[in-house]
Formats: structure tokens, sequence, C-alpha cells
């Protein structure tokens, strides 16, 4: 099958000003794909572009093989906005009702979708009285209606505790396994890891790196990070022998090497044998790794 | 047409909460029943049926209150979906932005409906209790019944499109009353002056009855006074609705609901999330 969403040089400028600049990519039935950067990068620009909300100033974007906004494409996409908001009168059973005759689907879904995501027990109650965690589940039960082959999703766990933030995880993994794409935005990469097949990071409207998270960290080729920890009276020794290394306060060394010198530098202190009493390999966290793409381009 | 039913549903239901449609019901039934009222010294010598001469006073509040009424039901209607941040998601669900309006206005105007029908339904209890010829006036109340319902449709349309030109419901709000003012108040009082100022010379002649039909106010007023002749008295503008076909006036109250409506959808379909 043909992929779901394609992305072709497309550009974007508000007054002159670029929001995005050439982005091309494209998504595959069943992928999930995090859109990472920082407020102001460009994904909620790109995300309202492929909904047909605003339209591209150049380039193709292709939404299951139709225009977007199209009959077409409204039909198979399902959005989730950045902070859902929905009409404080009604209550959370009444507004899913309602998104689910305007789908064309049985409104005697709403409790089972509402139950889905946790909200069971306030069906009943008005959305004025929602926090802002039960509202976000509102905007994932509605974009969970009617089985859409992509899902957009504008920080979708923004507002929600790290349990539920894991079961809605849980819910994407079930909908990529039936088969459906989902292009979902974050600012952290902490909290997209290892739950999405694919990271594209944005900079300034611009796509600055594209890959799994290894493909991400090897590009990247930030250096690792060691702790010595030496036997009594053997810090000084150590230090002198591994170039780079450092003391600290607690006498403990701190060494930093290149990725593709760790194993030789972790042998090298192995030769030590009885003088190292500890080690820990500290490898780049992501968020270093998210800062080295967002922040190369156009610093 | 299921997704307009769907809207019209959440909408009734929304005003329901809101009590838009208590408030609608009671003032048209207050009003109905202060015109009943205060109607009833004067009618005696005319020779004219209780019913008839409530609808002439009925005539003269519906032009005033059911604008009124429209205007505030249908400001929030877009400007508020911005506000809330409720329109972009709403506007990736597979309907089109006209179903949108007309799903609104079918519920608002059912409101409208309904408050009218209460307040006319009352008065015309209140005219046949006391006097039994009042009969007579029924086909007027009647009259006056559909016309007032596209008189708010009319006006709920605009109410829509000043919301979408707004975009923020403090503005549309604004942009509501100054229609109001505009076609229902001061319309009339700038044509009273033209008129007098012009001393029975051509714009009191061709352009006059023209300006009238333009608009859907006064266009109302025309059609209701000059279909129940008994009621011609009680208005300024009894001269000129003589000289006016009722085909006239009754096509214009008829085609205004739909010219608001279609400038309501393109208003709407420039509202950018």
């Amino acid at each position: 099958m043909t992929s779901t969403l394609k992305i072709s040089s497309l550009t974007k400028r508000f007054d002159g000003v670029a929001a995005l600049t050439d982005v091309s990519l494209t998504v595959a039935p069943g992928q999930r794909v995090a859109l990472l950067g920082h407020n102001g990068a460009g994904k909620s620009t790109m995300m309202k572009i492929i909904l047909g909300l605003i339209p591209a100033t150049s380039g193709k974007v292709e939404v299951l093989g139709a225009a977007p906004g199209s009959a077409g494409a409204r039909a198979g996409v399902a959005y989730l906005p950045e902070n859902a908001a929905f009409h404080p009168a009604l209550t959370g059973e009444e507004q899913l009702r309602h998104y689910l005759r305007l789908r064309g689907e049985s409104p005697s879904q709403a409790l089972s979708l509402l139950g889905r995501v946790g909200l069971g027990h306030a069906a009943r109650r008005r959305i004025g009285t929602y926090s802002k965690g039960m509202r976000q589940r509102v905007g994932l039960a509605q974009a969970l209606i009617g089985h859409p082959k992509l899902l957009v999703l504008d920080e979708p766990t923004s507002g929600l505790d790290p349990v539920s933030r894991r079961d809605f995880y849980a819910l994407l993994d079930g909908l990529a396994a039936e088969g459906a794409s989902i292009l979902l935005s974050s600012h952290a990469l902490t909290e997209v890891e290892a739950r999405t097949d694919r990271i594209l990071i944005l900079a300034r409207g611009r796509l600055v790196a594209e890959g799994t998270l290894a493909d991400l960290r090897r590009v990247a080729a930030l250096p690792v990070a060691m702790t010595v920890t030496a036997r009594n009276g053997y810090a000084n020794t150590l230090a002198e022998a591994l170039p780079g290394a450092r003391i600290d306060a607690a006498g403990l060394l701190h060494l930093t090497c290149a990725q593709e010198s760790k194993l030789s530098m972790l042998a090298r202190i192995a030769d030590f044998g009885t003088k190292v009493a500890d080690i820990d390999v500290v490898p780049p966290s992501l968020e270093d790794i998210y800062s080295h793409f967002s922040q190369r381009e156009g610093q | 047409m299921h997704r307009i039913l769907a809207t019209a549903g959440t909408e009734f239901r929304i005003a329901l909460r809101n009590r838009w449609v208590a408030i609608a019901i009671v003032l048209m039934t207050l009003f109905a029943l202060v015109l009943s009222a205060a109607g009833s010294a004067p009618t005696g010598g005319l020779g004219v049926d209780r019913l008839s001469v409530t609808v002439a006073s009925l005539t003269s509040l519906a032009v005033y209150l059911v604008p009124l009424l429209a205007l505030l039901m249908s400001f929030d209607a877009i400007a508020g979906e911005v506000e809330r941040g409720t329109l972009p998601l709403l506007l990736t669900y597979p309907v089109a932005r006209v179903e949108i309006v007309l799903g609104k206005l079918a519920a608002h105007v059912a409101i409208l409906a309904l408050a009218v029908g209460v307040g006319y339904g009352i008065a015309a209890a209140a005219a046949l209790a006391v006097d039994p010829d009042a009969m007579a006036g029924l086909p007027a109340l009647w009259r006056l019944g559909w016309t007032s319902v596209l008189l708010g449709a009319t006006f709920l349309g605009a109410g829509y499109a000043l919301s979408a030109l707004a975009r923020r419901p403090s503005g549309a709000a604004g942009l509501a009353i100054g229609l109001w003012l505009g076609l229902v108040v001061l319309y009339d009082l700038g044509l009273l002056a033209a008129v007098v100022a012009d001393d029975g010379g051509w714009f009191t002649t061709d352009l006059f009855p023209v300006a009238l039909l333009a608009n859907p106010a006064d266009a109302f007023r025309l059609f209701n006074l000059s279909a129940s002749d008994a009621t011609a008295a009680a208005s300024g503008v009894g001269g000129a609705a003589a000289a006016i076909p009722l085909w006239q006036s009754a096509l214009s109250v008829a085609l205004w609901p739909l010219v608001a409506l279609a400038l309501a959808t393109s208003a709407f379909r420039k509202v950018t999330p």
C-alpha cells in the first residue's frame, strides 16, 4: 500500500516570515512518528497544513492519496489539538455522541469510547467541571472514533500524569498494530522514547534530523561520559595515566571519549585491575541528543 | 443531512442549558401579555375584533424584539467557537461549513418559533377569552407568526455573519447591537427625515418604497400591515404600505433569510482556525 502521508518540499510563510521551509517526509501505514521541536519550531503549523486547516505556501501534501482537508482526507484523519477544548455546557457523553454522529457512526459507542480512555465514571458530568487531563482524554476519545487511518496528535501527553501517559502509549500501540499511522508532536524526546518508530526533529521550520533513536544517537556522535572510582590512594595514578581525566572533590575521576573509542577506553581502564573499584558509563542523554539537533541549525 | 441534524440537536441542547430557550419564551410571553392588556382600551369604537388589534400591536413589537432575540442568540455562534478553541477540531471533521451554519440555524430558528408560538398563542387566547369575534383575526396572527420566524432567521444569519467577521465574541456583540440599531431603529428615522425633507418629490415616490423593501424589518412590517387592512391605522408607514403591492413585501420577507444565510456561509468560509 502507498504511504498514508506524503509531504514534499513543503514551505509555509506567514506574512513573509518562514514557518516551514522545504520539509519533506512520508509516513507509512502502521508507523508511529514523533515530531519534535521547540515552541515555534513549526510543529503545529505543519499539523494544521496536513489537516487542511491552513493552506501551504508551496510544496505538495498528500493525505490518504487526497488533498489535505478534502472530504476523503477528513473522513480518514483524526486530530487531537493541543489543549483540547469542548463546549463546557455539554457532558462528555453528549460531546462524544455529537462527534460520532458527525462521522456517521452510531452515537451509542460514546460510553465505551470514554471507558477506553478511563473517563467512564465522568461521562455524565459537564465538561466545564473536568480537569485539563480529563479534557485531554475526551480529545483522545474523539480521535479514536471510526478507526482513523491517520491520527494527528498535537502534544497529546501534555497534562497527563505518568501512569495515564503509559496507558496512552499502550493505546497507540494497539492502533498502530491495526494499521493506523500516528504522527504526534512533543517537545521532549524523553517522552516519546521507545514508543515511536521514527523521530523527526524540526528546528526553525526545517527538518534537521530524521530516523530511529539509534540512528539519531549515531549521527549526533556525542561523547560518552565515564566515571571511575579508584581504590584508596590510586586516584592520582589513574588520572595521570588517562588523558583528559579530572578528579572531583569526592575523589571520582570523570572522563569523556568518542562513541567509537568507548570499548578501547574501557579496556585501558580494566588494565588497571584492582586499582579500579568501580566504573559507570553514561551514554549521551536523550535531552543531549535533542539539543544537539535542535540547536545546531541557525546558531 | 444527518450532520445538520446532529449539529442542530447539540446546539439546541446548549441553548437549553444556557437558558436561551427559557429566556426567549419568557420574553415573548411577557410582551404578548402586556400588549394584550394594554390593547384592551381603545377597541370598542373601531369596529374591529380584539385579536386584529392585538396583531397590530404585536407587529410593532416583533419588529424590535425578534431581531434582538435572534442577534443575541447568534452573535456567539462562530466567534465563541473560535474563542473556546473548539473550531479547529470541528473543522477537521467531515462536515462542511455550510452544514455547521445550517445546523446552528435550525436549532435557533426552532427556539424562536417556539417562543413566538407560545407568545402569540397566549395573546390569541387572551383575545378570544374576552371577544368571541376574535376568530376573525386568526389568519393575521398566523401570518404574523411565520413572518416573525422568517424575520428571526434573517437576523440569525446576519448574526452568524457578524460573528464570523468579528472572530471575538465581544466584537461580535458590538457589531450585532450596531446592526440592530441601524436596521431596526435608525433606518426608519433616516427614511422619515428624508421623506420630510423631500416633501413629496422623487425620493418619496420612487426610492422610498424600494428602501422599505430593502430592509428586512420594514418589509416584515409592511407585509403584515398591508395584509391586514384593518390595522393600517396603527402605523405610520400605513400610507406607504398601501402603495407597495403585497407580493413585493412577501418576496422581500422570504428572500432575506436566504441572503443572510449566504452572507453567513461566505463569512464563515473566510475564517482560518
